[in-house]
């Protein structure tokens, strides 16, 4: 407990400091790298191109056509709170790879070292003694493996020999393919059908890489995973697919970031991330999106079409998402649980802020299927400038699920009067044996609390930053350390020039 | 359904009524059947019928449902009240007392005046109802109700308006349409009571002029087999009044759906139902759909909705509080709670909130589960009989949306009601 105050005071001070020597956004530089792009557009040349340029199995191509066929007949989703300006998906490179992955590198030292820079300047060494930069290291070395991807492709993945001594597999989800073929089989789609959804569907047909992990049963993961995603390159889509599976008894923790160059045009980036836990075993996933919001007028930035889904698969599996979305100009992302276990756990923690024109439409599904199947939601929504932040969410019970337990909580905090909160819950009870709570809160940012603030010396931007940084704090609590640190920081950072 | 099935099933629906012609609504009607047109009406996989199969309201024909032979006395026969007596949706001026009272104008849609003040109202707030969510069943009331009471009210009526509907045959498809004003300062209560037809299609328009106080207590009857949607339209003015509450036993289909503004500062708008469903006997399935728009400085709205669930009843919650920009101050509460007596029962809930001003205090809870074992278990080891100790918990459980009635007599009323039908389903 002791040690908690102690971790939250110290990032306190950081947030001030942050708040005060930063410009808004951090991560908006480019990287000047050569680069080899597919051509511009969406068609089957450019999918059996992208396929032709992961060396991948005839399998593999037929899966992303049958996407890519089924996609063209798709139209996007209008049901969320969200004003998306029509995309044109003929505008868009579909692959871009920095030139000098053209040679696939056998080890980070034969990586270029410009991209390796790259992520030294965003505080992602990757180097394998190193942890997450601007973390003292705690007592006992606490090691993070990590995958980059940049743009279209992994650059690397450190600590694969440290994991592979452990039985776990962590590459990229190209390699994958090629190596382990008979786990990408079973598991790839399993989760995420290619049908699910419009950009589940575009991303089945066009995912470029991604990261793979597998634990096997009974392990332990020595250390935490990441993966950080940069988009680099102008008219540029991500489509990254991520798959982790969590053999029976295993557990794994893992971290996932992204950021972008700040740019006037907008850019699309729709991922999938597919987890598979099976009995007994335990995943936890944290995300910091930091995507380019745009500018103060809406314009440019990143649009988030993200599907992500656990399934728990196994009696006591658990998962528990947490992610901290503070940038992109348009989030629509909404991780989820299939609880099939029978006394399988799924959580779900987030923050979502959105400041100036930024625009959020995110929350969680949690199916209940299996007996005694628990869940709990915390969502904190935070809406400054003229921004929309909607949570959407689903707690369905089915029949079968006796005995489940839901506890929903979603509090929004408006900060200024030309943005809007909004929350859209949807609950299905089918049993009696099982309990379902929800609760939801709007307000704004308290006058008291603020004046308070003022009186022991902050200025305006501070004290808010503070307040906020309380409303959000049982999210905080969730993340793994380095990450809490970085969020807080973040939430301050993404509401400035929301006061005054 | 696509838009070509919508219109012909609209075009269908249309052919089998009977559109009064002429009258001072004429031209509100003709507007309506546009408004009407370029909706079409609902199908399974809009939105808003998202847990409410919309198939039966949208159908030609009602599906028969038997009336119940009156076996207690009817509810609010005991209070002093002005009666307005429907069979199967037709007048009974025999069963109905003299339709003049002092501080109120009563008429009816039927037989009113060409120059009456309903005319330029009537359909109004229906239509400005539709906004963001369609409701095409209130438009078809519009277009084809074919009776309905006229009430403005002026003063401070010595009794309550009752108005009371009786289902006798086993095919009545009745459509009425009442449009209500209180003028600035006025008062009035008005109750409903019983179910009015086999499939009944309900409109109220309320205009809850400055300073007026609304009070509306409605029962709506015990019959197994009727379906019923109606419509609650209400605009209320600065400092003024509207209180809603709605007691729903029985009925294979019932969907409420209330529609309020908050257009004047300091206005305040209660809305509250209790549905107590068993589904043994056919089934229960019912909808209350609360949509609320806060449009001015410091409103209160509050909305509280139970649901006592047994043999497979289900029960369904829309509710959103949308507080738009400017709306500083505002108090929004939304409270729906479902208590499922057994295992086949389900809830199904969409609590909303829509909010563009910073100023406010809105929040919404929603709670699901069984009786608490340990409250009976309590109940019991104090010798109470396990039966009784139920009916005492659904009672307590009921007790805040019964709260939300002022009048003590109206309360009782109700309450009365509740304990014979917990009485009846026992088991």
């Amino acid at each position: 407990m002791e040690q908690q105050i102690e971790v939250r005071e110290g990032v306190d001070r950081e947030t001030i400091e942050t708040v005060q020597n930063m410009g808004s956004y951090k991560y908006g530089w480019e990287t000047e790298i050569e680069m080899d792009y597919a051509p511009k557009g969406l068609s089957e040349d450019i999918v059996r191109l992208i396929s032709a340029k992961n060396d991948e199995p005839e399998w593999m191509l037929d899966w992303r056509l049958k996407a890519y066929r089924r996609w063209i007949t798709m139209t996007p989703p209008t049901w969320a709170l969200l004003d998306i300006p029509k995309i044109d998906f003929q505008d868009i490179y579909y692959y871009a790879r920095p030139k000098s992955m053209e040679t696939r590198p056998t080890s980070l030292d034969e990586v270029d070292p410009k991209l390796l820079a790259t992520y030294e300047k965003l505080g992602i060494p990757l180097k394998e003694q190193a942890l997450l930069a601007g973390v003292t290291a705690p007592e006992g070395e606490r090691q993070v493996a990590v995958d980059a991807v940049f743009d279209s492709v992994s650059v690397g993945t450190t600590f694969r020999e440290k994991l592979a001594e452990a039985g776990v597999i962590f590459c990229s989800i190209s390699e994958a393919i090629r190596e382990h073929p008979e786990l990408v089989k079973k598991y790839l789609g399993s989760v995420v059908p290619q049908s699910d959804n419009f950009y589940a569907t575009l991303n089945s047909a066009v995912f470029s890489d991604g990261s793979f992990v597998y634990i096997p049963p009974g392990v332990k993961c020595p250390m935490e995973l990441s993966t950080y995603f940069r988009i680099n390159a102008e008219n540029t889509g991500q489509f990254e697919r991520t798959l982790i599976i969590a053999d029976k008894g295993a557990y794994v923790s893992y971290l996932e970031g992204c950021t972008a160059p700040k740019r006037d045009t907008a850019q699309l980036h729709a991922a999938v991330v597919e987890i598979v836990i099976e009995e007994d075993s335990e995943v936890k996933y944290s995300t910091v999106q930091n995507w380019f919001p745009g500018d103060e007028d809406g314009k440019g930035g990143i649009y988030n079409f993200v599907t992500k889904r656990a399934d728990c698969r196994g009696d006591r599996a658990k998962v528990m998402w947490t992610q901290v979305e503070t940038g992109s100009a348009i989030t629509w992302k909404y991780p989820s649980c299939l609880l099939r276990g029978n006394d399988s756990q799924g959580e779900f923690y987030s923050i979502a802020i959105a400041n100036n024109m930024q625009q959020a439409d995110t929350g969680t599904k949690m199916v209940h299927l299996g007996k005694n199947t628990r869940s709990r939601i915390v969502s904190k929504g935070i809406s400054a400038g003229r921004a929309q932040n909607t949570y959407r969410g689903l707690v369905s019970i089915h029949p079968k699920a006796t005995d489940s337990r839901n506890y929903t909580q979603c509090d929004s905090l408006l900060i200024g009067d030309k943005c809007g909160a909004h929350t859209v819950p949807y609950i299905e009870v089918k049993n009696n044996s099982s309990r379902v709570e929800h609760e939801a809160t709007t307000s704004k940012v308290d006058d008291d609390q603020l004046f308070y603030c003022r009186t022991r010396g902050m200025d305006e931007e501070e004290a808010v930053a503070l307040v906020v940084n309380g409303f959000c704090r049982e999210v905080l609590q969730a993340l793994p350390m380095e990450f809490a640190m970085e969020a807080q920081s973040l939430v301050a950072i993404s509401l400035e020039g929301s006061v005054g | 359904m696509t838009i070509v099935e919508k219109a012909s099933a609209l075009d269908a629906r249309l052919g089998t009524l009977l559109v009064p012609a002429g009258g001072f609504a004429a031209r509100a009607r003709r507007d309506a059947l546009e408004r009407l047109t370029a909706m079409g009406l609902p199908g399974r996989r809009d939105e808003y019928w998202r847990w409410t199969n919309p198939t039966d309201f949208a159908a030609t024909e009602p599906k028969p449902a038997k009336a119940l032979a009156e076996d207690e006395a009817p509810i609010f026969g005991t209070l002093d009240r002005l009666k307005i007596v429907f069979v199967d949706g037709v007048f009974d001026a025999a069963a109905s007392d003299d339709l003049a009272l002092e501080g109120i104008e009563i008429a009816r849609l039927a037989d009113a005046p060409d120059v009456n003040w309903a005319s330029g109202f009537y359909g109004t707030l229906e239509a400005a109802g539709q906004v963001p969510v369609k409701r095409p069943f209130a438009t078809l009331n519009t277009v084809a109700a074919t009776d309905g009471v006229l009430i403005r009210v002026t003063g401070k009526p010595s009794k309550p308006v009752n108005v009371i509907y009786i289902h006798k045959s086993d095919r009545s498809d009745p459509i009425l349409h009442h449009c209500i004003r209180l003028e600035p300062g006025a008062e009035l209560t008005l109750l409903e009571n019983g179910p009015a037809g086999a499939r009944f299609n309900g409109v109220m328009e309320v205009d809850v002029a400055d300073g007026a106080r609304f009070h509306h207590v409605r029962a709506q009857g015990r019959d197994h087999d009727p379906r019923a949607i109606t419509h609650i339209f209400a605009r209320i003015g600065a400092e003024a009044l509207f209180k809603s509450f709605t007691l729903t036993v029985n009925g294979v289909l019932t969907r409420n759906e209330c529609v309020l503004s908050l257009i004047g500062d300091d206005a305040v708008a209660h809305v509250a139902g209790a549905a107590l469903g068993d589904g043994a006997k056919d089934a229960f399935h019912h909808d209350d759909t609360v949509f609320i728009t806060h449009d001015a400085l410091r409103g209160e709205s509050r909305q509280v909705f139970k649901k006592v669930l047994k043999h497979g009843a289900q029960g369904i919650f829309q509710g959103k509080i949308l507080v738009k920009p400017g709306a500083q101050k505002t108090d929004g509460y939304q409270i729906s709670q479902s208590l499922l007596m057994d295992d086949d029962c389900q809830f199904l809930g969409k609590p909303e909130l829509e909010i563009y001003a910073d100023d406010v205090k809105c929040s919404h809870g929603s709670t699901t589960g069984a009786i608490d074992e340990t409250a009976l278990f309590y109940l019991r080891s104090r010798g109470v009989p396990v039966e009784e100790a139920r009916a005492l918990l659904v009672l307590s459980f009921l007790a805040d949306a019964i709260e939300e009635i002022e009048d003590e007599g109206l309360k009782d009323e109700i309450v009365s009601r509740l304990e014979s039908w917990l009485a009846r389903h026992r088991d």
